[in-house]
């Protein structure tokens, strides 16, 4: 059931990155996602990046023209969400690596905040264009985790991939799990690097999805659906298909590869 | 067990269940998923001449246990892109339905030809979207029309063709003899009915669409009707469709007229997995019943209903059998014991 709920803040958080918070009562675990419907736009798939209590929060990054639009929403709008949907991280890992890139760090975030609160450790490789779009640094630091930046133009920590960082987390200390939500390149070189120690991969994945409850297929890949069999997955079910990091289907189903054109079907 | 293997227009099912048209269907690995958890078969997207993205979100507004209003919009990779994802299917040795949607009898032909030639072993005309300009109910919403289009897909395939028709019309069993007469080896019946919901504090549809179509349990006695109908109508095969989520239900369609059964918002009430349980739920029910196969349930409600003045000898008949003397009110093909 889709409830109608009014915008109650809205923060600035990089220069392409909006967190809006709204009053959503039903309770939420960490990976869960809501659908976001903008009257008269469009609606879209978001991770919950704040989920304790009943004012609850997204995290948008500026892609497409609906998520342009989802950021220049006032406090006060109604928007309508529906949800929450999907399934959620295991909480388990005493010892944690999370590797974010650009805006992968909503999902992340509160996940990595819960395994702190049941006394796990946290050390974070987190990963953007440019210093100034680095999301919620500050909010794993306030959260006690240990934070390695890097930047593809090097204004700030390692210049270039956060996989670098991770890597070399990876040989330096010991991790029970890493979690990592990013691009799909970005994500399989997290998977090669953790599988070398045999450290098991959690990935938060993302699809062109619309009906969000196992209906429609969009969101397929390989036998699964984003939508009720993830978005959260053991890289052992996903990494290993063939479409990971290769082609993801359209609004139309077509497969749409990655080094093709992706104009969208009409 | 109960036999659930049934004969439908020429395609052997290994039972009756198929997944409906929409769901899933967009990647040949989803249909695979479906067959692999037991359905009898699975029935594609309607898949057009080109690629077709649908409408915006929200497409999908959740009515709980009622069902579902959707107006996804005909979203499909078109029929260019499309065999690769039947290909997968057909390899992994899966029971597939193309069904396909045009603007009208001659874009129809062109679609069925090329659909023919993926392999399916039967193609769904979809006649009946309620929520397509140009598409779907607004081709195929008169029986000449639906007459003419059925005419042309038959002419040029030699596959069974399935019309799948409307209930939004006053004689939708009128539809499905013009199917008949058109050709067609069997009739779907019935698709989503035209619905919608709107947000008070938003004051508008809820749907981007505006108008979408209910599924779902809340449309199972208007699918049974229609079956019903259609039944004592055409002499070709009916494929039951509508708020099936348990073997009770679709055993009601298949005592009302239907051969076969499409399965289709189950899914998303109970997963895929919906099919792991329906055809042995099914058989299991037909054993309580003393039914042995399926195909003897075929129209079985019309029979008792058929013998005159049983209504008034109801407590005579029911005496009659409590003592196992014969009441003249016996079915024609009584279930045995």
């Amino acid at each position: 059931m889709r409830t109608t709920c009014r915008i109650v803040e809205r923060v600035a958080e990089t220069p392409s990155t909006v967190t809006l918070r709204f009053r959503y009562e039903p309770a939420a675990a960490p990976g869960q996602f809501i659908m976001l419907w903008i009257p008269g736009d469009d609606e879209l798939p978001m991770s919950l990046s704040y989920l304790d209590g009943s004012v609850k929060g997204v995290t948008v990054k500026a892609m497409g023209s609906t998520s342009r639009h989802i950021q220049s929403i006032p406090e006060g709008a109604w928007v309508g969400v529906c949800g929450p949907y999907g399934n959620a991280f295991d909480l388990s890992p005493r010892r944690l690596l999370v590797v974010a890139g650009g805006s992968g760090a909503a999902v992340l975030a509160p996940a990595a905040e819960a395994v702190r609160h049941r006394g796990g450790t946290v050390t974070v490789a987190l990963g953007a264009t440019t210093s100034t779009e680095l999301l919620f640094a500050e909010r794993f630091r306030a959260m006690g985790a240990s934070v390695h930046l890097a930047t593809d133009d090097g204004t700030i920590g390692h210049p270039g991939f956060v996989t670098a960082v991770a890597g070399s987390l990876l040989e330096s200390h010991s991790f029970d799990a890493v979690w990592t939500c990013g691009p799909e390149v970005m994500m399989r070189k997290v998977v090669d690097a953790a599988n070398l120690r045999e450290v098991p991969t959690v990935l938060a994945m993302e699809r062109h999805m619309k009906c969000a409850i196992g209906l429609c297929d969009a969101c397929a890949i390989g036998p699964y659906h984003v939508c009720v069999d993830g978005p959260v997955f053991p890289a052992a079910k996903v990494a290993t298909l063939p479409e990971f990091g290769t082609f993801q289907r359209d609004a139309s189903g077509r497969r749409i590869y990655r080094e093709r054109a992706s104009a969208p079907a009409r | 067990m109960g036999d659930l293997r049934v004969n439908l227009a020429g395609i052997p099912l290994r039972n009756p269940f198929l997944l409906a048209s929409g769901i899933w269907g967009e990647s040949g690995e989803s249909l695979v998923s479906a067959w692999r958890h037991g359905a009898g078969g699975v029935v594609t997207k309607s898949i057009g001449a080109a690629p077709r993205a649908g409408y915006p979100n929200p497409t999908v507004e959740s009515l709980d246990r009622w069902g579902f209003l959707n107006a996804m919009g005909l979203p499909n990779p078109g029929i260019d892109e499309y065999p690769r994802e039947i290909e997968i299917a057909r390899a992994a040795g899966v029971t597939v339905i193309g069904s396909i949607f045009a603007h009208d009898a001659r874009e129809f032909a062109d679609l069925g030809r090329r659909m023919a030639a993926t392999g399916v072993q039967a193609i769904e005309l979809n006649l009946s979207c309620p929520h397509a300009e140009g598409l779907g109910a607004e081709v195929g919403g008169t029986p000449a029309a639906v007459e003419e289009i059925t005419r042309a897909v038959v002419s040029v395939v030699r596959v069974p063709v399935i019309a799948k028709i409307t209930p939004n019309t006053s004689d939708p069993a009128g539809l499905a003899v013009a199917a008949e007469r058109g050709g067609a080896a069997a009739v779907s019946a019935i698709n989503t009915l035209r619905a919608m919901s709107i947000d008070v504090r938003l004051r508008r549809p809820t749907l981007a669409h505006r108008l979408g179509g209910l599924s779902g349990p809340a449309i199972k006695p208007v699918g049974l009707a229609c079956v019903w109908q259609v039944f004592e109508k055409v002499k070709i095969p009916i494929l039951g469709v509508g708020g099936i989520m348990t073997a009770e239900d679709a055993l009601q369609y298949v005592m009302a007229g239907a051969r076969a059964v499409q399965v289709g918002t189950a899914v998303a009430f109970d997963g895929i997995e919906v099919f792991d349980r329906l055809a042995p739920d099914l058989s299991a029910l037909l054993d309580e019943l003393g039914i042995e196969t399926l195909e003897e349930a075929v129209g079985l409600a019309h029979e008792l209903q058929s013998v005159p003045n049983s209504r008034h000898r109801g407590p005579d008949v029911l005496e009659a059998a409590r003592r196992g003397a014969p009441t003249g009110n016996e079915p024609r093909r009584a279930p045995r014991t």
